[in-house]
């Protein structure tokens, strides 16, 4: 068997979904115009398919700080924090993140997928558990492969099936780490987190929660799910990146565990790769002020979400149950899902195209995100092509569809 | 009570635990084809990851066990799946 051997699925599940005109998995941005758009094929496309929640990416303060600091400081730390030292913005960060959070410790990966593999991998030793939600991210799962601890999966946003699942291992000495997500990524729900603190408190358990998606988005301050729920000082550890609100890259893990910094020398995906290059160390320091300094900013964001997210479910499609920047369009057959996603691009709208296996539904999903920085003029544009194309395929509005999607 | 029933309170028999789980997998059944202890899980009925997790998410609620993640890579055929629920009655 030749190497490449082990992905026929993957190769198949490719080749077919390419039927529908191009390859979602392969698009080319000729040229980023803004926040919102960008040159593809040589058309100028509404991007509505980022996570630039807050629009950071082309912020003026934001590009001048990193410019400023690539002048100062170069391109890049060569090396990582354990080896080759920390700079001053990586430690002024994590100081900026603590604060935020009000917590007494934090550490700052290369990414969030880092953070996550790092923070879970790290702190749950061989005969501690892991118990997290079944439709937890790439990342989390992978922390559990990386780490030793024993694994066991609970239902979707379910704190009753938790509390059953915890009950289980009442009789287990192991420390227990319940791992739940702010805002879940595919269908753009988010946990109720006031519920899943109190069943692991319960049940003497420890509570992690990713905010990647909703840090910048939900609490009055931007702190995220912990804040919209009034948890924040309840949950243990808090993990984030800095690639979607923050419009730049990296992760981070804050907490007032004692002892904290013993996970930079234990934590592996910290200790064995390069740290964050200075200048986007410095962009995230911007965008984190500024969004300290100016929570309204969330307000443009949420309003967007009025138009795009009640724009689509008036147009008559299935989203998904709770509003937020991710609104996710339902579409039950993979292969109509490829052509209207298509048909979008054609159009000059670009949003993500998710096909099962990897969606939580099930079925397929157009995966639309919205943007403080877009204007109302674009969501509605969106909208409009969504609904002309929705009915052009008879995904909207068509006995045949009703039919096709039994 | 007999000695055996006794047993058969505390422990489950194995061939109890395979039909229960061939109905739980009688969504991926292909055909006419029963399944067996020596069904092949991945091979045989074509479930993917996920499927193999949520399998195992229904069968700790059926028989009121933990079946961690780690035991997945373990798990090629039924009979195997029905005895790791075996031991994690006997562990529980
Ligand atoms: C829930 C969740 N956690 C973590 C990550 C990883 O973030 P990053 O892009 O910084 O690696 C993502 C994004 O892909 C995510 O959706």
């Amino acid at each position: 068997m030749g190497l490449m051997d082990r992905f026929k699925a993957q190769r198949e599940l490719h080749a077919a979904v390419k039927t529908c005109g191009a390859d979602p998995f392969g698009v080319k941005m000729d040229q980023i115009l803004s926040a919102t758009e960008a040159l593809i094929e040589g058309r100028p496309t509404i991007l509505c398919g980022s996570n630039n929640y807050l629009g950071f990416t082309f912020d003026a303060d934001c590009i001048e700080a990193a410019k400023q600091t690539l002048d100062e400081c170069g391109t890049g730390t060569t090396g990582s924090r354990i080896a080759n030292g920390s700079y001053h913005d990586h430690k002024a960060l994590e100081q900026d993140l603590a604060d935020f959070y009000g917590k007494q410790h934090c550490m700052v990966f290369t990414t969030g997928y880092q953070a996550n593999l790092g923070a879970i991998s790290t702190l749950a030793g061989p005969n501690d558990f892991l118990i997290i939600d079944a439709d937890s991210h790439a990342s989390i799962y992978d922390a559990c492969k990386l780490g030793s601890a024993t694994v066991i999966r609970f239902k979707h946003n379910d704190p009753a099936d938790l509390d059953r699942r915890l009950g289980r291992l009442a009789n287990e000495p192991g420390n227990k780490i319940v791992v739940v997500e702010g805002i879940y990524s595919m269908l753009g729900d988010h946990a109720p987190l006031k519920e899943f603190v109190a069943v692991s408190k319960k049940h003497n358990a420890y509570i992690l929660v990713d905010e990647a998606h909703s840090m910048g988005v939900m609490g009055a301050t931007g702190q995220g799910v912990v804040e919209h729920d009034g948890v924040l000082d309840q949950v243990d550890f808090i993990t984030g990146t800095f690639s979607k609100s923050m419009g730049a890259i990296g992760g981070f893990l804050v907490s007032n565990m004692e002892d904290f910094d013993l996970l930079r020398v234990a934590c592996r995906p910290y200790m064995f790769t390069a740290s964050l290059p200075p200048a986007t160390v410095a962009s995230v320091r911007k965008s984190l002020a500024k969004l300290r300094a100016n929570p309204g900013l969330m307000a443009k964001l949420w309003a967007n979400v009025d138009t795009l997210y009640d724009g689509v479910e008036a147009a008559g499609f299935s989203v998904g149950k709770q509003k937020g920047p991710v609104v996710a369009v339902h579409i039950n057959d993979p292969a109509l899902a490829a052509r209207a996603w298509h048909a979008l691009l054609q159009n000059g709208v670009y949003v993500n195209l998710a096909l099962p296996p990897a969606t939580p539904s099930g079925t397929a999903l157009l995966r639309c995100s919205v943007s403080a920085a877009h204007s109302t003029e674009q969501l509605q544009h969106v909208v409009a092509i969504l609904a002309r194309i929705g009915r052009e395929l008879g995904i909207l509005g068509t006995p045949a569809h009703a039919v096709a999607a039994e | 009570m007999t000695a055996q029933a006794a047993q058969q309170n505390t422990t489950l028999a194995f061939d109890h635990v395979v039909a229960e789980i061939a109905v739980a997998l009688q969504p991926f059944k292909k055909g006419e084809v029963a399944i067996t202890a020596t069904t092949d899980i991945a091979q045989d009925l074509n479930m993917d990851s996920l499927a193999v997790m949520d399998l195992l998410m229904e069968l700790e609620d059926k028989f009121d066990v933990s079946i961690p993640l780690n035991m997945v890579p373990e798990i090629a055929t039924v009979g195997q799946l029905a005895q790791t629920v075996i031991e994690s009655k006997r562990g529980a």
